[in-house]
C-alpha cells in the first residue's frame, strides 16, 4: 500500500501529468484512494498502469457506489493492484448525476482492462452508469426487460404488503 | 370316462374354517374349468373380486408411486436432498425415492428455495413440460410467500406464475416437515384433502371446500354448485352494501378463477 506520503506523491504527479485530474485523496484502514474527475479517469487509469514506477497493472474490482445525498452522487471504483510490489490504490471517479431521466455516464476502461467488461455491465445494470464505448453494454444480471436501477439508494426497497385482517382494506384489490 | 364334478353343493358356513376354505378352491378350480355356473358363480365372484372405481385406483396408485423432479433452488434442496437421499428420513417408504431428471418423467416438482424473477419463467416452463397429471410443493417460506426477500429480485410467492397444490412452511422446513407435506399431497391425490382452514373459516366456495368426499382431480358438479352459491352470495352483498361495502360475507376466492 501507498502511505499517505506516497499516496501524495502520486496525486502530485497526477496532476502534474493531468491537470485538474485529481479531485482530492484520502488514506483510511490502509487504503489509499484517489478521488478522480470522471472526464479524466481513462488517463489516470493509463498513467497509474503505464509509468514505469507505478505500473499498477491488475484491475482487481471495479464497482459502483451510491452516496444519495452527497454531491456527486455515484462512485465508480476501480481497485488497482501492482503484483510485484502487492501494493494496491483505489481510483474513485466522482460521477455526478445529471437528473431527470438522463443517466450518469463516463469513459469506459475496457480498451485498459479487458477484464472491466463484465463488471461495467454491473454497474450498469444495478446503477444506471452508462460506460460510453464499452463493446456490449446491457444488463448482465437482471433481466433484460427490468425497469429501474434497483442498488441506487432512492429505488424502493420492494416486496408487497403482507395482508392481514387489520390492513386489509389499504390493500386494494388484493383477493383478485 | 366323465370325471365326476367336485363341487361344494351346501352352503358356506362359518367362513375361516378349514371346509370353507377347501369349499372356496373347489370353486375356484370350477370356475377355470367352466363348470361353474349360476348362483354358485354369483357368489364366487361376489367373494372373489373387490370392485372400485377406476378413478380412485389411478389416484392410489399415483399418489404411492411419485416421480420427484432433480430440481433445487436454494438452502431448502439442502433438506430436500436429506429427504430423498438418505436413510434416516428415506422418502421410499412412500414411493416417491425415483428422482428424474427430466421434468418428461417427474409428475412432482418441489420448489426448494426463493424463486428470484430471473428464475420465475424456467421454473414455469419446467411445470409446463411435466406430464399431467403433475403436482407441485412450495417449500419453505421464501418460494411461498418471497420469505425474508422482500427486494426487487425474488418473486413474492411461487403461486404468483403456477399452481401450488401444498405449501411447506419453515425457514427452511425440517425433513418430516417435508414429508408430512409429501403425505398432505397423497392423501389430496387419493381424494381426502386437508380441509385446514377452509372448514374452520368456512371458506365457501373454494375447490377444495367444495368436493369435500368428490375425487380429487375430477371436476364435480358440487364445485360448479358451490360456485354458484358464492357468485350469488356476493351479488347479494353487493346489492344490499354497495361494492365495497363492509358487513357483508366474508366470502374469498368467489368467481376469482
Amino acid at each position: 500500500m501507498p502511505d499517505p506520503p506516497g499516496l501524495e506523491l502520486i496525486a502530485g504527479e497526477l496532476r502534474d501529468a493531468h491537470a485538474g485530474s485529481v479531485l482530492g485523496t484520502y488514506h483510511e484502514h490502509g487504503q489509499a484512494c484517489l478521488i478522480v474527475d470522471p472526464e479524466q479517469v481513462l488517463p489516470v487509469l493509463r498513467w497509474l498502469r503505464d509509468t514505469p514506477g507505478q505500473e499498477y497493472r491488475f484491475l482487481a474490482s471495479l464497482h459502483g457506489v451510491d452516496y444519495l445525498p452527497a454531491e456527486p452522487r455515484f462512485g465508480v471504483h476501480y481497485e488497482l493492484l501492482n503484483r510485484d510490489r502487492v501494493e494496491r490504490v483505489r481510483v474513485r471517479a466522482a460521477v455526478a448525476d445529471p437528473g431527470g431521466d438522463d443517466l450518469p455516464s463516463l469513459e469506459s476502461c475496457v480498451p485498459l482492462f479487458p477484464t472491466a467488461e463484465f463488471q461495467e455491465r454491473e454497474v450498469y445494470d444495478f446503477f444506471g452508469i452508462v460506460f460510453r464505448g464499452h463493446p456490449d453494454l446491457r444488463r448482465i444480471l437482471l433481466p433484460e426487460v427490468y425497469a429501474g436501477w434497483p442498488q441506487r439508494r432512492d429505488f424502493p426497497v420492494g416486496g408487497e404488503p403482507v395482508v392481514f385482517t387489520y390492513n386489509e382494506h389499504e390493500v386494494p384489490g388484493w383477493s383478485q | 370316462m366323465r370325471r365326476e364334478k367336485l363341487r361344494a353343493l351346501q352352503p358356506l358356513a362359518e367362513p375361516g374354517s378349514p371346509e370353507h376354505l377347501r369349499v372356496r378352491q373347489l370353486r375356484a378350480r370350477d370356475l377355470l374349468r367352466g363348470d361353474l355356473d349360476d348362483a354358485e358363480l354369483e357368489e364366487h365372484v361376489s367373494q372373489a373380486v373387490v370392485t372400485t372405481s377406476l378413478g380412485k385406483l389411478l389416484n392410489w396408485a399415483a399418489s404411492n408411486s411419485m416421480f420427484p423432479m432433480t430440481f433445487g433452488l436454494a438452502c431448502c434442496a439442502m433438506e430436500m436432498i436429506a429427504v430423498v437421499g438418505s436413510p434416516r428420513n428415506d422418502l421410499a417408504r412412500f414411493g416417491a425415492e425415483a428422482l428424474r431428471a427430466s421434468p418428461r418423467q417427474a409428475d412432482l416438482i418441489i420448489l426448494s428455495g426463493r424463486v428470484s424473477i430471473k428464475m420465475a419463467p424456467v421454473v414455469r416452463r419446467l411445470y409446463d413440460q411435466m406430464l399431467e397429471p403433475r403436482w407441485a410443493i412450495s417449500m419453505g417460506a421464501c418460494s411461498s410467500s418471497g420469505g425474508m426477500f422482500a427486494n426487487y429480485a425474488v418473486v413474492q410467492g411461487a403461486d404468483k406464475f403456477m399452481p401450488i397444490d401444498v405449501h411447506v412452511p419453515g425457514c427452511p422446513p425440517r425433513p418430516e416437515a417435508l414429508i408430512y407435506g409429501f403425505n398432505k399431497l397423497q392423501h389430496q391425490i387419493e381424494g381426502h384433502p386437508d380441509m385446514g382452514w377452509r372448514r374452520r373459516y368456512n371458506a365457501i366456495g373454494t375447490e377444495e371446500w367444495a368436493r369435500d368426499d368428490v375425487i380429487a382431480g375430477q371436476p364435480s358438479a358440487a364445485a360448479e354448485a358451490a360456485y354458484a352459491r358464492a357468485r350469488q352470495a356476493v351479488a347479494e352483498s353487493a346489492e344490499s352494501t354497495g361494492p365495497e361495502g363492509p358487513g357483508g360475507p366474508h366470502v374469498r376466492g368467489a368467481g376469482t378463477r
